[in-house]
């Protein structure tokens, strides 16, 4: 049996990584594609400032690629040693955009990485630019195949169960290259790293200009990070209403838990701006409601419901009993894999397998099981409502607020007044935002999807390697002290970096 | 499976094939980094010296370190029950790696910015220890393999472990580990002889033909020791090659000696652990002053040649049991489906010989060698 303290630290130790990694993910995929802008301006117009801001604004880029790099292998490899059930179950599928984001993408970022800081001096001007796109190309097309791989756990398409192989195996490469969760997800992410990147421009640049110090550098590179922030903020809030849609098709309890929609309305929905979700009497108090909104953004028509958490568990129940006739087909197909009758029973259940799996939490023969176990298990399906609907709604406040910096910090760089000096602490003191909505989003992607880990197929506990609890307290602790001391020096060097600014600094010196 | 132009045990073949180059490609490419990453704190005695020695690999690292990643990220896509088993089997050992992998870059990025000299003692030290525990591990994790490591499955193919990592430094994988280190040092070692130039150059010299003859010698002892003190598994019986992957299936023996049996088989194969011996006495007997393309050429094929020759020892077995053999995970058993073994080799066959191709590239931006006058004319530090 597998041991739920085993599980609950696998869990932890999954999402500090996760979460760390992504620490430096948005700005990499941000910093990267501005520094190819910059450079981009700098080959066209010949003007060494351009130049000068491409190398600094590319030694920050250096130091956080290095401490993703590092933190990325700890990704790579966590499901092999952590959640070993969870890879043989679907490696079919998931391993392969994985191994393909390294073919095509990891390589190519990490190839040029090092021409980007060593090959000013050996390449020629045309020469070092493409090398820098090629860098954020390779971010980016990174990004791709990690959200197609992540796109699958969300919403499986193009697999089947093979009971002969008991895992799940790819049928269409096709369905999950074109998952319309993955595209969605993909725009949604990439855009907010180009936030991140922005902010993190425009705030330091803030931080030079109101004390004075390398104006021109600050300047330009403020009206760089203003374009393309305000461009790259509403790309994401609309990508982000896009994946909104796309996961009421698929995953209509993450979008109930998103809104504490305890009971399915009358289309269209009203959507809650503030409230507090009960979770014992299964209420959201002191709710304010816009009417129609959540039915509009969620449904895009006026008269189909969004169902309600309790009318999803009572659904979720029914695909429990479902599954349970298929599981049982299984039992009977490993004895006697001729059977024809439970081939059939199979295919046709093979959809919820994975709801008659939740029952493993509650009773070790889950044929056995009793009403009040799969009232439990159908219980299980419910996401932690409360974290769920105050992450999203920070996430999405801030999404706009994004908007409504990079609108003004556009406006001002327009009329060429961009030294105000409350828009300027505005900017800097905006630093640390974009990082709070990106793991907040993470939050509501990864955490509101519990309790499954490939939604509706496996359940996340099922997933996790038979390693001891001691076993995984080392590592726990292991990867807490080494991530802190590198995050400690990380943001030393990034302050000293600074600091020092852009002056003679031999960031790529050859 | 139907609208695959390939059979399913040609698939099973290349992707073993496949799955060796990888290995091959990481252990010859970030294999001189780790290498020279060992050697750091000892061919380079002043700041100017260290910086040298880094600078030869610090442009190139991080696209070798992708073999390993991809490596890791194949074997997910390819051999899936392989990568769940040995990555959860050997959880310390993979976390240790992790750690060793993980402070390189943040070595390479961090040490020049802070002038101090315990700073950069600190990060000059820590780039060895990684490159020296990252090959000590890889080596150990490789002499298990040919041990067999205790594995099993349940019926629902659930997989549990019953060893821990002070069970993999049996004295074997202790031996395979110290060859591992050697190999690469070796490698890193003819390396800094070809890139570097002055004391460093030569130091790496003198070290590289020491450690390729200690690593020439372990290899033949731990190839000695594998034909006659150590049991090898094999298949009994016969088992189809192109049935679903289920490692449950099959009956296995194991006998001393059971690992040669490749190469009796087949003579040719004999030409792997030839070339590894080879390569390794070339790079002993060379001049360290001349010559030194040749001997870190020589070196490639020694890393080669011994690399391969444990997986042709190992085949068909990718991750033998020891208490469960008939539930070793082998070529035939523990593949991915038909239809994702052929969407990945697609993906390879166009995207390999490109990565290849602008890593040449790459290195040939960076050719030339890296001096130590050039180095010490600079400012250090930013």
């Amino acid at each position: 049996m597998i041991d739920p303290t085993v599980v609950e630290l696998s869990r932890l130790q999954f999402a500090l990584t996760a979460l760390y990694h992504f620490l430096f993910v948005p700005l990499t995929l941000g910093l990267s594609l501005l520094l190819a802008i910059m450079e981009s301006v700098y080959v066209m117009t010949g003007r060494p400032i351009w130049r000068e801001m491409t190398r600094f604004w590319g030694v920050l880029f250096g130091i956080n690629f290095a401490m993703g790099v590092a933190t990325g292998i700890t990704m790579e490899f966590q499901f092999g040693t952590n959640w070993a059930y969870y890879a043989q179950y679907v490696g079919d599928i998931f391993g392969a955009p994985l191994a393909i984001e390294g073919l095509m993408a990891f390589f190519l970022e990490a190839s040029f990485v090092g021409l980007f800081f060593f090959g000013w001096n050996r390449l020629s001007r045309l020469g070092h630019l493409v090398v820098t796109w090629l860098v954020a190309i390779g971010a980016n097309v990174s990004a791709l195949w990690i959200l197609i791989a992540n796109g699958w756990m969300q919403n499986p398409v193009g697999a089947t169960f093979n009971p002969t192989t008991m895992r799940m195996e790819l049928n269409s490469f096709y369905a999950l290259l074109f998952n319309p969760v993955a595209q969605d997800k993909f725009v949604h992410t990439v855009s907010a790293g180009y936030v991140t990147g922005s902010v993190f421009v425009l705030a330091i640049s803030a931080l030079y200009l109101l004390r004075g110090r390398h104006v021109a550098l600050a300047r330009r590179s403020m009206t760089v990070a203003a374009s393309f922030g305000l461009a790259s903020a509403l790309s994401v809030v609309v990508l982000g209403d896009e994946s909104g849609y796309t996961a009421t098709v698929n995953q209509k309890m993450k979008i109930a838990g998103m809104e504490a929609m305890w009971t399915t309305e009358p289309a269209p929905a009203s959507i809650t701006v503030f409230g507090w979700p009960d979770l014992a009497t299964r209420t959201t108090r002191y709710a304010i409601e816009i009417p129609w909104v959540l039915g509009l953004i969620a449904t895009r028509s006026i008269d189909t419901p969004v169902e309600g958490i309790d009318e999803l568990v009572a659904e979720g129940r029914k695909h429990i009993e479902q599954g349970l006739i298929a599981y049982r087909a299984l039992l009977t197909l490993r004895q006697n894999p001729n059977d024809e009758a439970a081939k059939t029973a199979l295919a046709n259940g093979a959809g919820d397998l994975g709801y008659a799996l939740l029952l493993r939490a509650h009773s070790s023969d889950i044929l056995a099981a009793t009403p009040a176990q799969i009232d439990a298990a159908a219980n299980d399906l419910v996401p932690d409502v409360p974290v769920l609907f105050w992450a999203f709604r920070i996430m999405a406040g801030l999404g706009f607020y994004f908007i409504a910096l990079f609108a003004g910090a556009f406006y001002l760089a327009s009329v060429r007044r961009l030294e105000k000096r409350w828009f300027l602490r505005i900017a800097l003191f905006s630093l640390p935002l974009p990082w709070v909505a990106a793991e907040l989003g993470w939050v509501v992607a990864e955490y509101g999807r519990q309790p499954w880990v490939v939604e509706g197929v496996l359940p996340t506990f099922l997933g996790a390697s038979s390693v001891s609890v001691p076993t995984i307290l080392f590592s726990l602790a292991g990867f807490v002290v080494f991530y802190s001391a590198l995050a400690v020096t990380d943001v030393a060097l990034m302050v000293r970096a600074i600091r020092r600014g852009p002056v003679g600094g031999p960031g790529g010196t050859e | 499976m139907s609208g695959v132009p390939i059979p399913y045990d040609v698939l099973r073949l290349i992707w073993w094939a496949l799955l060796g180059m990888l290995l091959i490609g990481f252990a010859v490419l970030d294999g001189y980094d780790l290498g020279t990453a060992m050697l750091l704190p000892f061919v380079g005695h002043s700041d100017a010296e260290r910086r040298q020695t880094r600078e030869t690999v610090e442009p190139n690292w991080e696209g070798h370190q992708v073999w390993f990643i991809l490596g890791g990220g194949a074997s997910f896509a390819a051999w899936p029950l392989l990568y769940a088993a040995s990555f959860s089997g050997f959880y310390i050992a993979m976390f240790l790696v992790l750690l060793a992998l993980i402070i390189r870059p943040v070595a390479f990025q961090f040490r020049d910015k802070l002038p101090g000299y315990r700073w950069r003692e600190f990060w000059d030290w820590g780039l060895a220890a990684g490159g020296f525990v990252a090959s000590l591990v890889f080596g150990v994790a490789f002499g298990n393999l040919l041990l067999g490591v205790p594995f099993g499955f349940d019926s629902e193919l659930r997989l549990s472990y019953a060893g821990n990592f002070f069970g993999l430094l049996n004295p074997f994988g202790l031996v395979a580990g110290i060859l591992s280190v050697l190999m690469l040092a070796m490698h890193g070692g003819t390396w800094l002889a070809l890139k570097a130039d002055g004391a460093v150059a030569r130091r790496a010299g003198h070290a590289a033909r020491l450690l390729a003859l200690c690593a020439a010698i372990v290899f033949a002892l731990a190839g000695w020791w594998i034909a006659t003190g150590i049991d090898g598994y094999a298949i009994s019986g016969t088992v189809s090659h192109v049935a679903p992957s289920n490692p449950l299936a099959k009956a296995v023996t194991r006998a001393p000696g059971a690992w040669m049996a490749n190469f009796e088989t087949y003579r040719a194969l004999i030409a792997a652990p030839a070339i590894g011996i080879a390569g390794a006495f070339l790079v002993a007997l060379l001049p360290a002053s001349r010559l030194r393309k040749l001997a870190f050429l020589s070196s490639t094929l020694a890393v080669a040649g011994i690399i391969a020759t444990a997986g042709i020892a190992l085949f068909p077995f990718l991750l033998p049991s020891s208490t469960h053999p008939e539930m070793s995970l082998t070529v035939w058993d523990s593949s991915s489906s038909q239809t994702t073994l052929f969407i990945m080799l697609v993906a390879t066959a166009i995207f390999l010989p490109i990565i290849l191709a602008y890593t040449a590239y790459v290195l040939r931006v960076m050719r030339g060698r890296v001096r130590l006058a050039d180095v010490a004319q600079r400012d250090g530090h930013y």
